[in-house]
């Protein structure tokens, strides 16, 4: 499972302190009704709420939702066992506990300096309790259909060729391709015509195709047929 | 074989969603339990989405699908394959009778060395007050500590003596549970760092305890040899009784993180160890938690009592009494016979 970094897992953090905050302030609202007839009860109940909430809000949803507290839900991402088994509430606890070291000095300097140092991006906590973050994926099939109605592909005429070519391409090579042709439009014109270069001699040096199949098609119109072909677009 | 991607996503989505749908309620619901069936399909779902992971990392252009699919495999494996005890209804009178001093005497070692540390910075505090008045200003942190010992006690007796005498307000009146509830607040979070520093190998936890003990022994050494022995054993031991060994307890799991990352004489793996004491300081660090609230309780409604209000040999009666309980209920609350709960630590 991907692991997310420190800066998401900070944006995570503000929305939970947002939540905290919030929820604080209408204890606060709450309580000026017991303020009017017994203000030491109301304070001393303002104090503890704030206590309450500030170091049980994390390790009661982490719990309840299994990893997740609405700042994390927000940003998809989700706390998990490192070695993928279910988390135990000691885990839950100790890494929240472990908070009052990792947000040394200030705003989790300590903690986030560790998930930077760290291979599984975890902070002291996370270390101690055995967990890592990792981020929620959705459903993401390839987006071919904003690339456009399809032109002629004149590399389908070689199926052979189009079989090896599919298997010489790496996942990482055909999703750079791809994703150059959805932001294609976004690119200065010479950085397109370079860019588009580049991928096509790339792919041009992995299969041969007769002349007829690829004279004459512009680099931009070739990287798009690889794709297509990888992608199996019919 | 060459896997037409689109046609595979086409397909193959809506049984990818199903064990999604699952686990998605899983993770939204508490409540949510699969019964048999549920549990089966969620099996069956979890061999096929492995099956299409295994196709789609070996023959198909797509990071993003393959991310997915492990994404999904992983949390499904997390649900199936999970063997350790399974959580069972809070049971907080097991867990604070039985669980918490068996925890306890099962790491007593800790406990004494997290006392002897505190003994050391004692003695250090108390033997620089003695040798050097102004070292009280160095090492006391309150500024009520660092009045004259007979000066301050005169004060609180005379201010005791009008409220007795009903000519006084009480000052403490209308303002009590606010300082319990900010004792019990500032204690607790102060025991949570006393336990998080031992992420340090207990360095950091030894040195806390260290200081707190230097003030301890400063104010002691103070008070004592100004003649105010009894009036500070008053004013300490109703609370001090419950608060100070609390602070011991969060030291005791500070010293046992430590000791866990060192991992001198154990040959499980670091991570082993971990996992193995995160519920053993779980348990240490949420009965001083406990302790420290009732330690809150006791130091604003009772402790700020002086003569005449309140009679030094009540309180101390009284601290003396929490004392005893206490050590009796850590030393032998939950001893004896009786099968551990399954998933409980003996």
């Amino acid at each position: 499972m991907p692991l997310a970094g420190p800066v998401i897992r900070f944006l995570a953090w503000t929305v939970d302190l947002a939540c905290i905050l919030a929820a604080s302030f209408l204890l606060d609202r709450v309580l000026r009704a017991v303020q009017v007839v017994q203000p030491d009860a109301a304070s001393a109940l303002s104090i503890l709420g704030y206590f309450v909430l500030s170091t049980g809000y994390p390790m009661a949803l982490e719990w309840l939702w299994r990893g997740r507290t609405v700042g994390k839900r927000l940003l998809g991402l989700r706390v998990v066992d490192e070695e993928g088994l279910r988390l135990q509430f000691s885990q839950v606890a100790v890494r929240n506990l472990l908070r009052a070291v990792d947000s040394l000095p200030v705003f989790y300097l300590v903690g986030g300096a560790t998930c930077f140092a760290s291979a599984k991006a975890q902070r002291l906590g996370d270390y101690a309790a055995g967990t890592v973050v990792a981020r929620s994926l959705r459903m993401a099939p390839p987006d071919l259909e904003s690339l456009g109605p399809a032109p002629y592909n004149s590399l389908k005429a070689f199926p052979h060729l189009a079989a090896r070519l599919r298997r010489r391409v790496s996942a990482d090579e055909a999703a750079l391709a791809l994703q150059c042709l959805l932001r294609r439009d976004r690119l200065e014109p010479e950085a397109r015509l370079r860019l588009f270069k580049e991928l096509a001699d790339r792919f041009r040096s992995m299969v041969k195709f007769p002349d007829e199949a690829v004279g004459g098609i512009p680099d931009e119109h070739y990287v798009r047929n690889v794709v297509e072909l990888v992608y199996g677009k019919e | 074989m060459i896997l037409n991607l689109r046609e595979f996503i086409a397909k193959e989505t809506p049984r990818w969603r199903r064990p999604e749908d699952l686990l998605g309620r899983m993770e939204s619901d508490p409540g949510f339990r699969m019964g048999l069936e549920e549990l089966k399909e969620l099996h069956e779902l979890y061999l096929r989405a492995s099956a299409d992971l295994e196709r789609v990392a070996t023959f198909a252009a797509a990071p993003d699908l393959r991310r997915y699919l492990e994404s999904l495999v992983a949390r499904a494996y997390g649900e199936i394959h999970e063997t350790r005890g399974k959580s069972r209804r809070p049971a907080p009178f097991h867990w604070f009778f039985r669980t918490f001093p068996r925890t306890f005497r099962r790491h007593l070692n800790l406990f004494l060395l997290a006392v002897a540390v505190v003994l050391a910075g004692g003695g250090f505090g108390g033997y620089a007050v003695l040798a050097d008045p102004y070292a009280k200003e160095a090492l006391l942190p309150f500024p009520h500590l660092l009045l004259d010992p007979a000066e301050r006690v005169a004060r609180e007796e005379s201010k005791g003596k009008g409220v007795h005498a009903g000519e006084e307000e009480d000052p403490l009146r209308g303002g009590k549970a606010t300082f319990s509830a900010y004792l019990m607040t500032h204690n607790t979070r102060v025991s949570i760092l006393l336990m998080a520093m031992g992420i340090t190998w207990g360095a950091g936890t030894v040195v806390l305890l260290f200081y707190n003990g230097v003030v301890l022994g400063a104010v002691t050494a103070d008070y004592v040899a100004a003649g105010q022995g009894e009036f500070l054993v008053g004013w300490l031991l109703p609370h001090g009784s419950v608060e100070i060994p609390a602070f011991l307890l969060a030291g005791q799991c500070g010293l046992l993180l430590g000791g866990t990352l060192m991992g001198r004489g154990s040959r499980k793996s670091l991570k082993a160890r971990l996992r193995a004491t995160g519920r053993d300081v779980t348990t240490l660090l949420g009965g001083a938690a406990l302790l420290l609230a009732w330690a809150g309780l006791v130091e604003a409604f009772l402790s700020q009592y002086h003569e005449p209000v309140l009679p030094y040999s009540v309180k101390i009666g009284f601290g003396v009494a929490e004392t005893v309980l206490l050590a009796g209920f850590l030393g032998f609350s939950g001893s004896g016979g009786g099968k551990p709960r399954e998933g409980a630590p003996s």
